[in-house]
């Protein structure tokens, strides 16, 4: 399969190669992305404005230390206690704070609260904006222009491509993250899960389920963890 | 802008494709890319609005046939260039021609951590009593700047509601121009969909954050 960042970059193989943004194979030549940047990099050390150090703290971050089991703890504890869910509706910042979840494209949280009625789902379409705390960074559909074109017209054959079918009068409301507010959708807890800690229902909440591309599983959906990846 | 980043309800893209392999980096370079612009971002020479505006600013064709860290790189390169960090040649060739321009700061290893789980908040102090309340009846403005804005074409000129105050937030289209953070109260209206796009929708509503300076009040609510 393509190791490309976006669908429509499938598209270009047969007529595009001369760009260097494909083929990302592991051992294979340096594409001229690779090149290009590398050059980049090395110009900025040598010009004093970075720290390669601190590139590699960045990339270990955002890679291994922050990403959807956030979200999932955040998701868990509200379904878990009732005084928290309140406040993660009221002050979905503060909330969400003391649990350790902080920073940057987290700083103005806001919790939607997904119930019978109503199912919401959240995008960017004018660019990538995404609670970077709670989700870590996003996903490459996320970022892609299907989803930021279509999510506010379409949501319902969004979600059909995700393979959610809602009933017809299930109200969808999408909302587009255009400045520094950042929403997490607080799905509806499965049916069944009355016995469940809150450890045990955190494993039932998917990334998607918090953007509102998808629902949380329901307790025999799990899978076996996926080694860290998003 | 109305360039190529404004994409809401646009048709044609195709299907939306989740990876079945996901991961967050599909290659090396990426990697180094996203750090790359956190890194230079941190410097100081610029704000966060100037960034979304230098990748705005790709031509439409460039834009629509990169990749999203593609994109990010082009933007870094541009606010290199017009900032004077750095020139074309220099950036092309990966060698530097003349010393390095002072920039306000350096990330240091030590300080990155405590950078991204302290944040850089967007609000500020209240420049004047709020014009809206919850439940006001606004209409977005008919606006087409060919500058940075966050109002997204699909909502200009359309009716909604305000559904929440969000407080004072910097206003990105006067931060993006270098014209200082200008604070201006920020809220998120509520539009019905059939009022952005007619019976071909099946939303029920879109909401969207919308500072002042994008709204008046509807008369006709």
């Amino acid at each position: 399969m393509s190791h490309d960042a976006t669908q429509q970059h499938d598209h270009d193989h047969d007529h595009d190669h001369d760009h260097g943004h494909d083929h990302e194979h592991e051992g294979s030549a340096l594409s001229e992305m690779d090149l290009r940047v590398r050059a980049l990099e090395s110009l900025l050390i040598e010009k004093g404005y970075v720290d390669p150090q601190a590139l590699d703290v960045l990339i270990e971050t955002y890679e291994h230390k922050v990403g959807p089991r956030n979200g999932a703890r955040v998701v868990a504890k509200a379904w878990s206690d009732p005084g928290f869910r309140q406040w993660l509706l009221d002050d979905a910042t503060a909330a969400i704070a003391s649990l350790g979840f902080t920073g940057r494209q987290g700083e103005h949280m806001v919790a939607l609260e997904n119930t019978p009625g109503v199912h919401n789902m959240v995008v960017c379409t004018l660019c990538s904006c995404y609670p970077w705390p709670v989700l870590g960074l996003p996903p490459v559909w996320y970022k892609s222009a299907p989803y930021r074109s279509r999510a506010v017209i379409d949501p319902r054959g969004v979600l059909a491509e995700f393979g959610v079918a809602l009933p017809d009068d299930t109200e969808i409301r999408v909302w587009d993250s255009t400045a520094e507010v950042r929403y997490l959708v607080l799905p509806m807890r499965p049916a069944n899960t009355d016995t469940l800690n809150e450890a045990e229902l955190a494993d039932l909440v998917t990334r998607d389920s918090m953007i509102g591309t998808g629902l949380a599983l329901a307790p025999g959906e799990v899978k076996p963890a996926s080694g860290g990846r998003p | 802008m109305n360039g190529a980043q404004d994409m809401g309800g646009m048709q044609s893209f195709g299907p939306v494709a989740p990876e079945t392999d996901e991961r967050y980096f599909h290659a090396d370079w990426e990697r180094r890319a996203l750090a790359l612009t956190i890194a230079m971002g941190s410097t100081g020479k610029w704000n966060i609005d100037m960034s979304r505006a230098a990748r705005e600013s790709l031509p439409p064709a460039q834009y629509l046939s990169s990749s999203y860290y593609e994109i990010w790189f082009a933007g870094l390169c541009k606010l290199l260039i017009d900032t004077g960090l750095a020139t074309r040649d220099e950036i092309d060739s990966g060698v530097s021609q003349r010393a390095g321009v002072p920039v306000p700061r350096v990330l240091a290893a030590g300080q990155v951590n405590p950078m991204l789980f302290r944040g850089s908040p967007a609000s500020r102090d209240e420049p004047h009593p709020a014009r809206f309340a919850v439940g006001d009846a606004v209409r977005a403005l008919t606006l087409n700047p060919p500058t940075h804005t966050r109002l997204p074409r699909y909502c200009r000129g359309k009716r909604g509601r305000i559904v929440a105050v969000r407080g004072a937030h910097v206003f990105p289209d006067s931060n993006a121009l270098g014209r200082g953070e200008d604070p201006q109260w920020l809220y998120t209206v509520r539009f019905d969909a059939a009022e952005l796009w007619g019976k071909d929708t099946t939303a029920s509503s879109v909401c969207a954050d919308c500072w002042e300076p994008y709204l008046e009040a509807d008369g006709t609510a």
